[in-house]
């Protein structure tokens, strides 16, 4: 399989055609995807047509862009004109979008082609695909197992070569987790620094679109594509967009990385045994912590200054997210009442309208986050509990400062877990725990992704997360780099071995 | 419930689903009570911090004043949107009856 | 007006909205005007689709900063929150309004005649759309068989601005809608049309023992729409609270509906409606205007309606006409007009009593100094005059409103004096006893030679003159 580099840089030169690579992957989705169901859409004959005139632009000797006859999947959240956008939920199953979002403009002009619609969980709300209305994802690794969530199909669809890039959406982890959990690469921007104007929302303050790809590198080259200022969305930055790329080749010398403690046990200040797991936040795998630390080490090697740093506030993380989230979505998802698009089940008045249609469009999950976040917000509740969380988010930003006072990038685990089965955890707290690494990065806002390292349980994929503050992206993207030099290879994932029984 | 240590009632996860517009039936009441008071009994981790001094935070990012020039753009095209509507007609939204105090 | 019972006194706050003159809605770029087809002036933010974001419109700031200096506020950092309820012509399902943290507050108003009235606020938020009840009795919700919603005015600026319980009567009430009205239209900030809706006001209304300071349970009545219908409705709320207290009851606080049979009615009230869950919008960013912006928007601010009353008293109106012609939002016309050399008597006339047109407000000041000129140099009649401005109120919107063009396309020409001096002789010679009482001092019969003038020029004399050369033939 190609990288996505490879792939643009060989229909840019007329060596390759877009549409042949194209029918490889299509043959790809059409071959695997009833095992794995990363999909809910394939837009084939569009992207043949996109295709079509990608080819047609180079043989006119115009270039079409950077990710010139790169396929593409986005997830089934970000709005594509005329194209079913369906958040895998009842509540939008028909719904076709009058707009693209300002990504897949983005995309589009840089000569990706898309290929289809990603699953997900219900509105982005999960952390393992089950939630989907339509059905879960399968770990192309093992498919009796989750990818991940709530960005599982996009994940999945990079794992199993269906394409080579994807995007996802990361509001608690969403990107970062599927990804650690299907062997690849995964990002999280800064907070505005990629436009959520198309994006269907889920908690606002927390919502981040980022790429999803089999390596480092195509990782940047896609993140470069979507950054940028949108002035259709008011928390979009307005500062000019570096060269990842050139971020890659720049080695770690002299960088100094803080082993986050609350989330590896302890860590080390320089020797391996100063540490242990005394204080590792519960939930957390002791393998995969583990495997942090060995990322480290490796990171020491290459010449960066490691350290362990206390971020106290990452272990309230879990709670503030899950009450303003849940808030925000309350408010997010209440114009879906059978109005003006998506389902509507008829009543003898609006009201009633409003409450059968919500009864039947929204999965169980959905339900149990917008009545969780009402309350949060509800007289007599909100100081207790969102305006309390609204002050935990403070104090998360500020231990995030203090550290980055001392370092420029901070290494935890992305996943507590390596990807578990399906039903294995319905109890919606030990559900919420797969986020308790992530969700400190969207409370502050600041950037971080997922880098696969090693095997843990069952030798699953690990992903180690690199964490940086707002706007590090080139930082993070260098130490990505070298931690990706540094990584043991990684098995190969068995969804090619035909073992489709496992299941939901 | 009579538990006084739950922290959420079934009467308020009834009140709570009337504010969202969810119609539930009693057992749903129940299983929501059940999950929404696992996650709010972890939310009581936040009483023992002291977040006196600690403002709230809204933002992520320290953006302000960010606005668009009084110019018009082109409207969406009123079909396309309508065409999407459960239920239209003379060029607009159609909805059953409304109830209950004019807003 | 006379006090509603001399035992008490009531009091009055005033919540009155106003749809600010932008081209776009708040948050979207769609058009905001009023009487298009429905659901043509929208676009994904105003149809709350998944996925649209909204961006502040920087004119609609301006204009809240404006009217908030006008109202001697303070201009402060501000932020939107959501308000959160259900209602099908809310394309969210919430409102973006802002709450704790309004741009103005703390201002205040003084109104002529009555007291200063203080502001506690004036704030941003988004209208909504409309919903036309189908089948119940003229369009209302009752025995309705089910409902039609426009987006159109989904999302257009609102001003909101909300005075202090410092209003004692319902004359003082209007007194200050009035004053309110006359700055926003000098700010040309809103045309401010309570008819129309683009101003709405909302009363909060109690009763007090005279001379007392609390403050007693209000209720807030809603759908008044005129002036009128605002004193009505303030005094028949007084009136039934003092009822309940001399009965031994208290009013409750609740919303209340001014209605056509001259009385308020409860709204069925929900249980849910007062929970409405605000918190801070998370897809828009602070607002903190620098105060060099608002400099800018202070100077430039044209003249207010209490400085414009006072030039107009200058320049000979008395305080009635000044007020007239303020409240028509027509000063700076009349001032600039003036200043353009027009005779200051005859342009304060005519704003007073020819004006009172629906495009006068549009009129180019040089253009009435010139028809002022015109009439002055007994070019035109006044009542050529009169119909002259008439057809440029016609014309003003779209800038083709020259004086001199409209008086020659209604020949309108300026009568000869020896032509009109030949037909004033035939006239005397045609009534020659009428003549006779004349020059007896019977001024009255002069009516005879003038209608005979007007007579034989089709009514394009002017009367003055004629008038003038009788008494010229009378004296000789």
């Amino acid at each position: 399989m190609s990288t996505a580099k490879a792939i643009a840089q060989d229909v840019r030169t007329g060596t390759r055609r877009a549409a042949a690579v194209l029918e490889e992957y299509l043959g790809r989705i059409e071959l695997h995807d009833s095992d794995i169901h990363a999909f809910n859409t394939v837009t084939a004959e569009q992207a043949r047509a996109a295709a079509a005139s990608i080819d047609a632009a180079v043989s006119q000797g115009r270039d079409p862009g950077p990710l010139a006859g790169v396929p593409i999947a986005f997830k089934d959240n970000m709005c594509t004109r005329g194209v079913p956008t369906t958040c895998s939920s009842r509540m939008l199953e028909t719904w076709s979008p009058p707009y693209d979002a300002t990504v897949v403009q983005a995309m589009t002009a840089a000569g990706a082609v898309m290929v289809g619609k990603t699953n997900l969980d219900e509105f982005a709300m999960g952390s393992s695909t089950e939630h989907s209305a339509f059905g879960p994802t399968r770990n192309p690794y093992d498919l009796t197992r989750v990818p991940g969530g709530s960005s599982g199909g996009s994940a999945a669809a990079v794992a199993a070569g269906f394409v080579p890039l994807a995007l996802g959406s990361d509001t608690g982890g969403s990107i970062r987790q599927p990804a650690a959990l299907c062997g690849i690469v995964g990002i999280k921007p800064t907070y505005g620094r990629v436009s959520r104007y198309g994006l269907v929302a889920f908690a606002s303050s927390f919502d981040q679109i980022g790429p999803f790809a089999a390596d480092v590198a195509d990782a940047a080259l896609a993140l470069e594509v979507i950054s940028g200022h949108d002035p259709g969305d008011s928390t979009s930055i307005p500062t000019a967009v570096p060269d990842y790329d050139a971020a890659l080749g720049k080695g770690v010398e002299g960088l100094r990385v803080g082993v986050i403690s609350e989330l590896t046990g302890g860590g080390r200040n320089g020797s391996r045994n100063g540490g242990g797991n005394g204080n590792l936040l519960e939930g957390i795998d002791a393998d995969i912590a583990e495997r942090v630390l060995e990322a480290a080490d490796a990171l020491a090697e290459a010449g960066a200054v490691v350290g362990s740093v206390s971020v106290p506030a990452v272990t309230y993380g879990l709670t503030a997210y899950y009450l303003i989230a849940p808030a925000e979505a309350s408010s997010n998802l209440a114009r879906y009442d059978g109005t003006r698009y998506g389902l509507r089940i008829d009543g003898a008045d609006v009201e009633e309208m409003n409450r059968l249609t919500r009864r039947a469009g929204f999965g169980d999950e959905v339900k149990a986050r917008i009545m969780l976040g009402t309350f949060a917000l509800s007289a007599g509740y909100y100081d207790a509990y969102y305006g309390k969380a609204q002050r935990v988010r403070m104090l998360t930003r500020r231990d995030f400062d203090a550290a980055y006072a001392d370092y420029d990038v901070l290494l935890s685990p992305t996943s507590p877990c390596v990807a578990f089965r399906f039903g294995e955890r319905s109890d919606p707290m030990t559900m919420y725990r797969c986020d308790t690494c992530t969700i400190p990065s969207n409370l502050s806002g600041d950037p971080a992704m997922s880098v696969p390292f090693g095997t843990g349980t069952d030798d699953l994929p690990v992903g180690v997360q690199i964490l940086a503050p707002a706007l590090g992206e080139e930082t993070m993207l260098t130490v990505a780099a070298a931690l990706e030099r540094a990584a043991p290879p990684l098995p190969a994932p068995q969804m090619a071995a035909g073992g489709a029984s496992g299941g939901a | 419930m009579g538990d006084q240590t739950a922290a959420i009632s079934t009467d308020q996860v009834a009140h709570v689903a009337r504010l969202a517009r969810i119609e539930l039936t009693s057992a749903e009441i129940d299983h929501y009570t059940g999950h929404l008071g696992r996650v709010l009994d972890h939310a009581r981790e936040l009483e023992d911090l002291d977040l006196a001094e600690v403002p709230p935070l809204a933002h992520p990012y320290p953006l302000q004043n960010v606005f668009r020039d009084d110019v018009a753009g082109a409207p969406s095209d009123r079909d396309e949107v309508l065409n999407q509507a459960p239920a239209a007609s003379d060029g607009q939204f159609e909805v059953p009856p409304v109830l209950g105090g004019e807003a | 007006m006379a006090k509603v019972a001399p035992e008490w006194e009531t009091v009055v706050g005033l919540e009155v909205h106003v749809e600010l003159a932008t081209d776009t809605k708040l948050f979207s770029a769609a058009p905001s005007r009023f009487g298009d087809e429905p659901n043509t002036n929208v676009t994904p933010v105003c149809l709350g689709l998944p996925g649209s974001l909204p961006v502040l419109n920087r004119r609609a700031v301006e204009l809240a900063i404006a009217v908030g200096l006008a109202l001697n506020c303070e201009i402060r950092p501000s932020i939107f929150h959501r308000k959160n309820y259900f209602y099908p012509d809310m394309p969210k399902d919430y409102q973006v309004s802002q709450y704790d943290q309004p741009i103005c507050s703390d201002g205040w108003l003084d109104v002529p005649g009555a007291n200063r009235v203080g502001i506690e606020r004036a704030h941003l938020e988004e209208d909504a759309g409309k919903t036309t009840h189908l089948g119940g009795a003229d369009g209302r919700i009752h025995g309705a068989v089910g409902a039609l919603v426009d987006y159109n005015r989904a999302g257009t600026p609102l001003l909101e601005i909300v005075s202090r319980p410092d209003i004692g009567s319902a004359a003082e009430a209007s007194a200050y809608v009035e004053e309110l009205r006359a700055i926003l239209l000098a700010l040309g900030a809103s045309d401010a049309r309570l008819e129309e809706g683009s101003m709405r006001v909302d009363a909060n209304i109690s009763v007090r023992p005279a001379g007392s300071d609390e403050l007693r349970t209000r209720c807030e009545v809603k759908n008044v729409n005129s002036l009128r219908s605002l004193r009505n409705a303030i005094d028949y709320e007084a009136r039934r609270h003092i009822g309940l207290y001399q009965s031994g009851e208290e009013p409750i606080q609740e919303t209340r509906h001014w209605s056509t049979d001259g009385r308020t009615h409860a709204l069925r009230s929900k249980e849910e409606a007062d929970d409405y869950r605000y918190f801070p919008e998370p897809d828009l960013v602070p607002l903190a205007p620098d105060p060099e912006w608002i400099s800018r928007v202070r100077a430039a601010m044209p003249a207010l309606p209490a400085a414009q009353r006072e030039r107009l008293g200058e320049l000979g109106a008395d305080l009635d006409d000044a007020q007239i012609i303020v409240n028509r939002g027509l000063a700076s016309l009349v001032l600039d007009a003036v200043g353009a050399g027009a005779d200051a008597n005859r342009t304060v006339m005519h704003a007073v009593q020819n004006l009172a047109l629906d495009g006068a407000e549009l009129l180019d000041a040089t253009q009435l100094a010139s028809l002022v000129q015109m009439e002055a140099a007994g070019q035109l009649t006044a009542t050529q005059a009169k119909t002259v401005l008439g057809v440029m109120c016609e014309r003003a919107h779209d800038g083709n409103a020259d004086p001199g063009a409209i008086a020659a396309e209604l020949g309108f020409e300026a009568m000869d004096s020896s032509e009109l001096e030949m037909l004033v002789g035939q006239a005397i010679a045609d009534h020659p006893e009428a003549w006779q009482k004349f020059c007896a001092g019977e001024a009255k019969v002069a009516g005879v030679f003038v209608g005979a003038v007007m007579k034989a020029t089709r009514g394009q004399a002017d009367g003055k003159v004629v008038n003038q050369l009788l008494a010229q033939r009378r004296d000789a």
